[in-house]
């Protein structure tokens, strides 16, 4: 059975709640009930059939073509299936999300991934600030899944992270793995500045970094930790893979530094090519 | 009609079957084994002869659970692609009569073999019906500085040592569709012929995926019998195949046997057991009569005591 498909007419006159839109909550609902969900978030109503023609599908298969900026909350809460959007989206997609797979294609705005519990997010664009960063009043921020984003990501990529792997193939914004309580944020790239700041554990990996000087030189790190993490990020394992992630995890002597210092100072930073 | 005494041996030394392979004399009888819990690990280092050092000191003293709490023994050697770090591994397999007992064990013996040995990890072997805790037990001692990893749907232990880290797996996993006592009694005429028959066979069943032989070498020269005439000893000398006790016992032993060698095996699966029984007969067979063994038989207990019963005869090559 074909996907069900969501094709965007034109932009959205206000920011919209696209969180009805996923496989959970489609289940079971005819063409007609879809087109009536309503997406606004002003008091000004906009309904599902209001901006986009739909072509019945599996709702297990969720495809949106023609994304926008002002689309919030793409997939969140999914449980299960997938949805593909074909384009851009705003804040928070993918939040709280605790399985199934969400990939957009093109950019996401701030807060992606935001307290995710499992699953696994690819965004083939730019990730926006606080990336699988803690909701407003959330003591902890993404608690488990996977995101690869193969751009770029804004600051504080990985705040409060609990658990999960975060993949950013391209640079990173100032203060990536701020606050990290636990889990591995991984940078392809260029970390910004003052990476872990204020980690508490956790691991950061990243291909350049100036650590703090509240980060303290540690060696290296043994093989095998880094071997077993860059096989998960590689077919066959990985369902979202990122072969530049394991040629960095899993390759060549990397620097360990522990920190934050200032804090707790038990998370680390792993880094190819560190600033003296 | 032959004088058979109440083994079924006749006088003349003759088992009372009649089946010969290659000059072979096998008894018409069955091993009696019995179901046991089980596990299994993955030790890898970075090099091979450092998994193979912390493997056998983790299966060391661990022949009978009579007295060494588990049977353990190495199943298979594991190329560097076939292990979850890259590295050289070696598989071990670890039997039981409880559960408790087993995670006891796995607990000491992964802590003070696998944990101290130079560059290992630990990895779990099986997927069970139920875990075991590995890591999750083991990392308490590094003190507070242990390192959680969950990925791929599985938990990884970081432990801090002196010359780096320790990684191990949460947990394994627990089967209690294991066997334990399937076993072959070798019989030859001589002492020296009789080892090489059973190391013939022994090296022939190491093959087998998911069977280990846990007595030194894979061989038992003291093989027993349930019971003794002193109290409090559970287990003691198998006196019908003891060559010197002719005479003295009802022996199950013919006149032209001098040596009996006994290989135990434990599997994972019934299925594994009966595979390596079926491997030993050919190896051991296939030696004929004057390099290798005379006759072939296996211990039971009448088969009221244990519900696997492996007919030799069912394994002929």
């Amino acid at each position: 059975m074909s996907a069900l498909r969501f094709q965007l007419r034109e932009a959205p006159p206000q920011r919209l709640d696209c969180s009805p839109l996923t496989p959970d909550r489609l289940r079971g609902l005819s063409l007609a009930e879809i087109a009536r969900l309503p997406l606004q978030t002003t008091r000004a109503a906009i309904t599902v059939g209001d901006l986009f023609t739909i072509a019945a599908g599996d709702a297990g298969t969720i495809v949106i073509v023609g994304g926008s900026a002002l689309m919030d909350e793409v997939g969140a809460g999914m449980t299960e299936g997938s949805i593909t959007v074909e384009g851009e989206v705003g804040i928070r997609a993918g939040r709280g999300m605790r399985g199934g797979r969400l990939h957009i294609s093109g950019k996401a705005g701030p807060y992606a991934a935001s307290g995710l519990l499992g699953g696994e997010i690819e965004i083939s664009g730019d990730a926006g600030d606080f990336l699988g960063g803690p909701g407003p009043g959330n003591p902890a921020g993404m608690a488990g899944g996977v995101v690869v984003v193969r751009g770029a990501a804004g600051a504080r990529a990985g705040d409060r992270l609990r658990r999960g792997v975060i993949v950013i193939e391209g640079d990173s914004g100032d203060h990536p793995g701020s606050r990290m309580l636990a889990g591995t944020l991984v940078i392809c790239g260029r970390a910004g500045a003052a990476p872990g700041y204020l980690m508490r554990r956790g691991t950061m990996f990243t291909q350049y970094a100036a650590p703090l000087a509240t980060f303290s030189a540690t060696g290296s790190v043994d093989h095998v930790f880094r071997a077993l993490l860059a096989r998960t990020l590689l077919p066959p394992s990985a369902k979202i893979p990122s072969a530049k992630a394991a040629a960095l995890i899993g390759g060549a002597a990397l620097a360990r530094f522990s920190g934050d210092l200032a804090g707790l100072g038990k998370g680390e930073l792993l880094i190819a090519d560190p600033a003296s | 009609m032959p004088d058979v005494n109440e083994m079924g041996i006749n006088k003349a030394g003759m088992n009372k079957t009649g089946m010969i392979v290659n000059g072979v004399r096998i008894d018409e009888s069955f091993a009696e084994a019995f179901d046991m819990r089980a596990t299994a690990l993955i030790i890898t280092a970075d090099t091979a002869a450092w998994a193979e050092i912390a493997a056998v000191s983790l299966t060391g003293f661990a022949t009978s659970i009579i007295a060494c709490g588990v049977e353990a023994g190495i199943d298979a050697r594991l190329a560097p692609e076939e292990t979850p770090d890259g590295r050289p591994g070696v598989r071990v397999l670890l039997f039981a009569g409880s559960t408790g007992e087993l995670q006891k064990q796995l607990q000491n013996r992964v802590g003070q073999c696998v944990l101290t040995s130079p560059g290992s990890a630990c990895f779990a072997g099986l997927e069970g019906i139920e875990p075991l805790k590995l890591g999750d037990a083991l990392r308490y001692f590094a003190d507070g500085f242990q390192i959680s990893k969950r990925f791929g749907g599985r938990r990884f232990w970081r432990l801090p040592v002196m010359d780096g880290e320790f990684v191990c797996e949460g947990t394994t996993g627990l089967t209690k569709s294991a066997v334990g006592g399937g076993n072959l009694l070798l019989m030859g005429k001589s002492v020296a012929a009789t080892r090489h028959a059973a190391e013939t066979a022994v090296a022939a069943m190491s093959a087998v995926a998911g069977a280990i032989m846990p007595f030194p070498g894979g061989i038992v020269r003291s093989g027993s019998k349930v019971g003794s005439k002193y109290k409090g000893l559970i287990a003691s000398t198998n006196d019908s195949y003891c060559p010197t006790l002719r005479g003295l016992t009802a022996s199950a032993l013919d006149e032209d046997i001098t040596s009996v060698l006994e290989i135990v095996i434990d599997g994972l699966t019934p299925e594994a057991v009966a595979e390596a029984m079926r491997v030993g007969l050919a190896a051991a067979t296939a030696l004929g009569p004057e390099a290798g063994v005379v006759r072939i038989g296996a211990g039971n207990y009448g088969g009221k005591l244990g519900r696997h019963h492996f007919h030799l005869k069912d394994l002929l090559p």
